[in-house]
């Protein structure tokens, strides 16, 4: 049907079951280490993605973010650890056995089959009926909108279309999960937006859980619903996207995210913002670095309101805004969206909502506190 | 020379490389000719055993003795193909034939995917030493092999079998290399996609592997097609029973202790050799594919 694209307009989204009628699982990891050789790729991962959900993997290159997908997979395993689906453990089980739907990032069509071929392919190794096994791949056709090219071969597709058709050989043996390794790396960025959004949808209407993996920070915050970020082989925080960038649990989350990065600055536990953000006594000892995101920070005429005085270096003109470098007493600051007479030379006063100040103690972890009756502690109550 | 680096400097490059082109014409021109010389030459030498071949046949007992030698018969003898096809149970010696390179083609098909496949995707302990070791055994030259497989197979008492004909024949390195390098160009995440969708190792060699590597199959079938059908001097060595020969040897049939008959001897082998050359321009594009797409010259 060629209802998707316009129940999606304004009408509240109901998710259309159909296409996965098996249970769709959550996927736990306990105490996962994986070794190469005496290199540790993962260590002592312990996570649950939540039955239903869109979870990204997100972290820098050699993070280990494929190798855990691979292990969900099932073609790799874990030297320690156990890695269930729903309650049923499957650390033992091969990726024939696991039954899960995989996307690569090259998207690793069989060349020489048809793209409905491609398409029935795992059912056909699951030994579905010659009838039903093209009911059903018509049926997915439909579903990623590639059902005019089905007799074509992959080589005939553009790369999206062929990352459609690959997420529609995933989905068609039902899998309890959907894996997707870098889905839209290799696509142009028209396409990575579009197939970013066919993603989300086909998640929502499928309704499966789904891990997608990911070094792109601006995918993993558009689509998920949680965001597990990596680095050096350790989670550094699991949470929904909003507060991934908003509460960091650390320094590498708070610099990792955020394009342009955010602006760190050593904490004066004399100095202005100390006094003007009211930091009560236990915090203001553990606090040894301030973060504050470019985009946060407010010019004011106010030299009483100022958290930060200081003569602009440098400014670049985009449009209407202007975003500008500022130096501060033995620190420089990137400020974005402020006003348009800014110019260069002039010496300027800023300050930013108590809210949008981030604090971590020496070993970069997030330091926060809930009584001071501030809004960051209201919410993080 | 010199006045070609003087060339109009104020031209675009596409046009200042078209006016070198114009100059260097001539240059072109012997430069083509010499090559279609020596590969005309090249091409003439390997046709002209063909020709003295389907000649002979053609001619009668004197004209094929004759010297100087009679390069177009008086009249063809078409009578000798007649001749020669009674002078001997070509019949049986067809069959035999057929069945050997079928048999023998088949086996080693079925050895050299699987060998292949092991060396280029599964990973287990000593592959790479191995395979090197498998690799050099293609320096040991096919006529040193021939009294080992001899000894080995009197032990088993199969000489003067069918088995003696196929059993050596069913490995060959070499095909073992080429498809080898062919598997290896398969990627990876094809084969993880294929794990993951369910299939075994098995089932993904025989329904992704080997329809992606069709043009190398083809091109080793079709050398071991024909090498096995001209095969010679190991059914020669292994057989003595005048049911068991292959085409190759019974032209021997025309040898007799009083001299050879060149006439039905050469009307006899362009019979044998027909099928093969059929074969060949048929599939000629096949062949070169499959071995240029290895990396093998040659």
């Amino acid at each position: 049907m060629d209802g998707h694209q316009k129940e999606n307009a304004g009408v509240a989204f109901v998710p259309d079951r159909r296409y996965i009628e098996v249970n769709t699982l959550q996927v736990r990891f306990e105490d996962v280490t994986m070794t190469y050789g005496d290199k540790k790729v993962l260590e002592q991962i312990d996570f649950t993605f939540p039955a239903h959900s869109l979870v990204s993997v997100l972290g820098p290159s050699g993070c280990g973010k494929s190798t855990t997908l691979m292990l969900i997979s099932g073609l790799m395993f874990p030297t320690e650890g156990r890695i269930f689906f729903g309650d049923r453990e499957v650390t033992k089980l091969d990726a024939v056995k696991r039954k899960v739907g995989m996307v690569f990032q090259n998207y690793a069509l069989y060349p020489h089959l048809s793209v409905l071929d491609n398409i029935m392919f795992p059912l056909k190794m699951a030994k579905v009926p010659k009838n039903k096994r093209r009911e059903r791949a018509l049926e997915l056709a439909n579903l990623v909108q590639i059902e005019d090219h089905i007799d074509k071969k992959p080589k005939q597709l553009s790369g999206g279309q062929q990352q459609r058709v690959a997420i529609a050989r995933a989905l068609a043996k039902e899998p309890s999960i959907l894996l997707m390794d870098e889905p839209l790396s290799n696509l142009d960025a028209r396409l990575r937006l579009e197939m970013r959004e066919e993603i989300r949808r086909i998640q929502q209407e499928t309704n499966i859980t789904t891990v997608f993996v990911t070094h792109d920070q601006e995918e993993a915050l558009s689509l998920s619903d949680q965001v597990m970020v990596l680095e050096d082989g350790a989670i550094q925080q699991m949470s929904t996207p909003r507060d991934l960038y908003e509460r960091p649990d650390n320094l590498f989350v708070a610099s990792f995210l955020g394009k342009p990065a955010i602006n760190t600055l050593a904490f004066d536990p004399n100095g202005r913002i100390r006094r003007m953000m009211n930091i009560p006594q236990p915090y203001a000892g553990q606090i040894e670095t301030v973060g504050i995101r470019p985009e946060c920070i407010i010019a004011t005429d106010h030299t009483q309101d100022a958290l930060f005085r200081g003569e602009v270096t440098h400014i670049e003109r985009i449009g209407r805004g202007v975003s500008a470098k500022v130096r501060l007493d033995g620190a420089e600051m990137l400020v974005t969206g402020l006003p348009a007479a800014v110019e260069e030379g002039q010496t300027i006063n800023l300050t930013a909502d108590d809210g949008d100040l981030l604090y971590f103690d020496q070993f970069g972890r997030s330091v926060r506190w809930s009584e001071s009756g501030s809004s960051v502690g209201s919410a993080g109550a | 020379m010199k006045q070609v680096l003087e060339t109009p400097a104020g031209l675009p490059p596409a046009k200042r490389a078209s006016w070198l082109l114009a100059d260097a014409g001539m240059a072109d021109v012997l430069k083509k000719g010499l090559i279609y010389t020596a590969l005309s030459i090249g091409a003439i030498t390997m046709l002209i055993p063909f020709y003295w071949m389907v000649v002979t046949s053609l001619k009668t007992p004197a004209e094929a003795v004759a010297m100087p030698p009679v390069w177009m018969p008086e009249v063809p003898q078409f009578v000798n193909y007649g001749t020669a096809l009674e002078a001997a149970p070509f019949g049986r010696y067809f069959l035999n034939s057929v069945l050997v390179t079928v048999v023998s083609t088949i086996g080693e098909l079925f050895t050299t995917i699987l060998a292949a496949f092991a060396f280029a995707k599964m990973k287990f302990y000593g592959r790479s030493l191995l395979f090197t070791v498998l690799i050099a055994t293609m320096m040991v030259p096919g006529e040193l092999l021939i009294i080992p497989n001899f000894v080995t197979l009197s032990n088993f008492g199969l000489i003067n079998t069918y088995a003696a004909l196929i059993i050596p024949y069913l490995a060959s390195v070499f095909s073992v290399f080429i498809l080898h390098q062919n598997f290896v160009s398969v990627p990876d995440e094809l084969y993880y996609a294929a794990k993951v969708d369910g299939c075994s190792d098995f089932r993904f060699l025989w329904s992704v592997m080997v329809p992606l590597s069709k043009s190398a199959i083809v091109a080793i079938t079709i050398l071991k097609v024909i090498g096995s059908w001209n095969s010679f001097m190991w059914p020669l060595i292994v057989t003595n029973d005048r049911m068991l020969r292959t085409l190759p040897v019974g032209l021997q049939a025309f040898t007799t202790e009083a001299g050879t008959k060149y006439e039905l001897l050469m009307a006899a082998s362009t019979l044998v050799v027909l099928p093969m050359i059929i074969l060949y321009l048929f599939l000629q594009k096949n062949i070169i594919m499959g071995i240029s797409r290895s990396g093998l010259k040659g």
